[in-house]
C-alpha cells in the first residue's frame, strides 16, 4: 500500500472529528480528562500514540511541525514520529521552537517561551494523577467528581515526613484553575512553572488510556505544595558545558569511567540558538 | 568538546535494513510463502485473527511472515491495519446452532443429538517428536465419511428444556463497540466478551486457570465445545432482505457451572460463554471460564477479591497490544526524568549524611 492510500495525517476524517470534539471539550474544562475512542496507531501504545492522534487531529497542510523527545529533536522516537507526519501529512518541519506552529513533545517543555497561536502537544503515559494512590479508574473518577484530593495531599505530606521534602521530581501534580488536579505528564518539575499562564494551547494525549486533557492559553496552574514547604523547581546545580546557560534544564552526560561528567542543555534547539548567538 | 548525540534517523534506517535481512534468514534456504503460513501454521494464523479482531487468513499469514513469527507483533500489525478500514455494515448475529461442525464435544453427556465428533485435535496424541516431519513427508490422508446432515443442537439448549440452566436474557440492543468507544466501567457482558475474545491468549488462559485453582472458583464443566463454519449474513437495505456474504470459522465454548441458588432462585446451572475466531479452543474455554467468574455480581455471588472476578483488572490488562506497547516503552529515553531523580537522590543522601554527621 502506498502512502497515498492513507488520509492526510493518517487518520480518517471521522476519527479526527471525534478527537477534535474531545479536544474542544478538554479546552472547555481545563484539566479534566475527557475519554476518547483512541485508535490503534501504527506505532506501539506507550510510544506517543495519544500525542500522535492529537497532532493528527490538529494538523493542517500549512502547519510547521516540531517533534521533541527529552527536549531533543534527534532522539530516536522523535525522529520516528516526525518521519511519520512527513510521510502521511507532508507538512513542513522545523527544529526551531519559535518557528513551529505545532510542537509534539515527550517529557519536556521547550525553554524558549511559546507564543500565541502555537500548540504544544504532550505525550502522556498515565493521565491520572491519582493512579498510584488509587489504582481503580472507577474510584479516581469519583474522586475528581467530588474534588476529593485529600489523599494526594496526604501522599505529599508523607514524603515530607519521611524525606523532609516532597520526593516527586517529575510528573509533579498540579491544580488547574482551582479545580482539577492534573498530571502534567512526566516533565521534570523544573518545567512546571511554564504550564501556567502560557500563551500557547497545551494539549495532552494518552492513547492507551484513552484520555485527552488540555490547558487553554493563560490558564492558572499551581503545583501542589504546602505553605511551609513551597514548591521549588529544581535542576542540576551547574551551567551548560556547551552554551553556558545557567537557566536551562540540563542532561548529565557521563564522559569516562573515572566519574567524569559534563552537563548540557536538554533542549537542543535552545542550546544551538545560544551557540549561534555567541558565535555571531 | 562534547557534541550532542546526532544521527538518530540514520541509525533507525540501518536498524530497519538489518531487521529485513534477519527476517529473511539464510538466503540459501527457500523463502516462506504467505500461503504456506496460511495453510501449515493455521493455528498461529487463527490466533492472530482472533486477537487482531480481523477475519482474514491471508493478511494474518502476511503479518506472521513480516513479524518473523512474533505473534503479538503480528496481532499489532493486523490491529493497526484494521483500524483504518471503513465499515460498510454490521452483520446479523451468526447462528452457531447451525454451524457446520468439524469438531463438537461435550464433557457433560456421553452421547447426545448430533453426536460427539473429535475432529482434527491434538487431544490423545502422544507428545513425541515426529522426526519424520524433518524430512519431506509423504502426503497424509484421513479417512472420510459423508456428513450425516443431522442437526447439532446446543447442549445448554437441552438443559434449558428442563429449566435446569439459567436462561439468558434475549435482547436486540446493539452491543457497544470496544474499538469505537472508550472503555467505560463497569462494562456489560457483551463488552466484556469483546475484550476477552481479543485479549491475550496467555493472559486469559492464566486467569481461567486461577479460577480452577480456587481464585474465584466456578466449578465449570465443558457443556460443549464446537468448531466449524457459520454463514455471515448482512441486511441489504436496497433489497429488503439478508444476503449471505461468506463463511467464517469459529470456536464456541459453553461451560455449565454450579449455582447453589439464592433466597429467590432455586438451585440451577449457570453458564460461561466463549466465542473466538478460527480454531482456538484453548482460548474459547478460557474465555468462558473468565466470563463466568466475572458474572459474580449478577448471580449474587460473593466477591472474594480474586483477579478473575475483578472486571476492571481483567479488562484493563487483557489486551496484549496495549500491554506490550506500554511495557516496551520503558526502552525509550527517560534521561530527563532520570536526571530529576538523580538530583533528588543526591540531595536526600547529602542531607541524610549531613544529619548523621551532626
Amino acid at each position: 500500500m502506498t502512502d497515498q492510500a492513507y488520509n492526510f495525517a493518517y487518520l480518517d476524517e471521522q476519527t479526527k472529528r471525534m478527537i477534535r470534539r474531545a479536544i474542544l471539550k478538554a479546552l472547555a474544562i481545563p484539566g479534566y480528562q475527557v475519554p476518547f475512542a483512541s485508535r490503534e496507531m501504527p506505532m506501539p501504545y506507550g510510544w506517543g500514540t495519544g500525542g500522535v492522534q492529537v497532532t493528527a487531529a490538529c494538523l493542517t497542510p500549512e502547519d510547521r511541525l516540531k517533534v521533541i523527545d527529552q527536549g531533543s529533536d534527534d532522539t530516536t522516537n522523535a525522529v520516528s514520529i516526525r518521519k511519520f507526519f512527513q510521510r502521511t501529512a507532508g507538512v513542513a518541519i522545523t527544529e526551531k521552537t519559535a518557528e513551529a506552529t505545532l510542537i509534539q513533545t515527550r517529557h519536556r517543555i521547550p525553554e524558549t517561551a511559546l507564543t500565541q497561536g502555537q500548540i504544544l502537544v504532550y505525550q502522556v503515559p498515565i493521565p491520572e494523577p491519582l493512579r498510584f494512590i488509587e489504582p481503580r479508574e472507577t474510584e479516581t473518577r469519583k474522586m475528581h467528581e467530588l474534588e476529593e484530593y485529600g489523599l494526594m495531599h496526604v501522599k505529599l505530606y508523607e514524603d515530607i515526613a519521611r524525606h523532609g521534602q516532597i520526593a516527586t521530581s517529575y510528573a509533579y501534580p498540579v491544580r488547574v484553575e482551582g479545580r482539577y488536579v492534573m498530571d502534567p505528564s512526566p516533565i521534570p518539575k523544573f518545567d512546571n512553572p511554564k504550564l501556567g499562564g502560557n500563551a500557547a494551547i497545551q494539549l495532552f494525549g494518552a492513547g492507551r488510556e484513552q484520555r485527552i486533557y488540555a490547558l487553554p492559553p493563560y490558564t492558572d496552574v499551581v503545583s501542589l505544595d504546602f505553605d511551609d514547604h513551597p514548591f521549588t523547581a529544581t535542576k542540576a546545580d551547574h551551567g551548560c558545558n556547551i552554551c553556558g546557560s545557567i537557566h536551562s534544564y540540563l542532561d548529565e552526560v557521563i564522559t569516562d569511567d573515572q566519574g567524569g561528567r559534563i552537563f548540557v542543555c536538554s533542549d537542543t534547539d535552545f542550546c544551538a540558538e545560544r551557540q549561534q548567538g555567541t558565535a555571531a | 568538546m562534547y557534541v550532542a548525540v546526532k544521527g538518530g534517523e540514520k541509525a533507525i534506517d540501518n536498524a530497519h535494513a538489518w531487521l529485513a535481512e534477519e527476517r529473511r534468514g539464510d538466503p540459501s534456504v527457500a523463502e516462506l510463502s504467505v500461503p504456506q503460513i496460511r495453510e501449515q501454521l493455521k493455528l498461529s494464523v487463527n490466533r492472530v485473527m482472533a486477537e487482531g479482531s480481523l477475519y482474514d487468513p491471508d493478511l494474518a499469514a502476511l503479518a506472521i511472515k513480516q513479524s518473523r513469527g512474533d505473534l503479538i507483533e503480528a496481532v499489532f500489525l493486523i490491529r493497526a491495519y484494521r483500524t483504518t478500514l471503513p465499515r460498510f455494515a454490521a452483520s446479523n448475529p451468526v447462528e452457531t446452532a447451525k454451524m457446520a461442525v468439524d469438531r463438537r464435544i461435550s464433557a457433560t453427556f456421553k452421547d447426545l443429538p448430533g453426536g460427539q465428533i473429535l475432529g482434527p485435535t491434538f487431544d490423545y496424541t502422544h507428545r513425541l517428536l515426529d522426526f519424520k516431519l524433518m524430512a519431506e513427508g509423504e502426503l497424509p490422508t484421513a479417512p472420510t465419511a459423508p456428513a450425516s446432515g443431522e442437526a447439532v443442537p446446543h447442549v445448554t439448549g437441552l438443559l434449558a428444556q428442563g429449566g435446569l440452566i439459567q436462561p439468558e436474557p434475549q435482547t436486540d440492543e446493539m452491543p457497544p463497540d470496544l474499538t469505537r468507544e472508550p472503555l467505560e466501567l463497569p462494562a456489560n457482558r457483551a463488552l466484556r466478551q469483546q475484550a476477552l475474545t481479543r485479549g491475550d491468549e496467555g493472559f486469559v488462559l492464566s486467569l481461567a486457570y486461577s479460577t480452577q485453582r480456587g481464585y474465584g472458583r466456578t466449578h465449570a464443566f465443558v457443556g460443549e465445545l464446537r468448531i466449524g463454519r457459520v454463514g455471515v449474513s448482512v441486511n441489504i437495505p436496497e433489497l429488503g432482505f439478508a444476503v449471505e456474504i461468506g463463511e467464517i470459522e469459529l470456536t464456541e465454548c459453553e461451560t455449565v457451572n454450579q449455582f447453589t441458588g439464592s433466597k429467590t432462585e432455586p438451585p440451577q446451572f449457570t453458564r460461561g460463554y466463549g466465542l473466538v475466531l478460527g480454531q482456538s479452543e484453548r482460548k474459547a474455554i478460557s474465555v468462558s471460564l473468565v466470563d463466568r467468574a466475572l458474572r459474580w455480581a449478577e448471580l449474587g455471588e460473593d466477591f472474594i477479591g480474586a483477579p478473575a472476578q475483578d472486571q476492571e483488572f481483567v479488562l484493563s490488562h487483557c489486551d496484549n497490544v496495549q500491554a506490550t506497547g506500554f511495557l516496551e516503552h520503558i526502552k525509550l529515553p527517560h534521561y530527563v526524568d532520570f536526571q530529576a531523580e538523580l538530583e533528588l537522590i543526591r540531595r536526600l543522601r547529602s542531607e541524610a549524611i549531613a544529619e548523621a554527621a551532626e
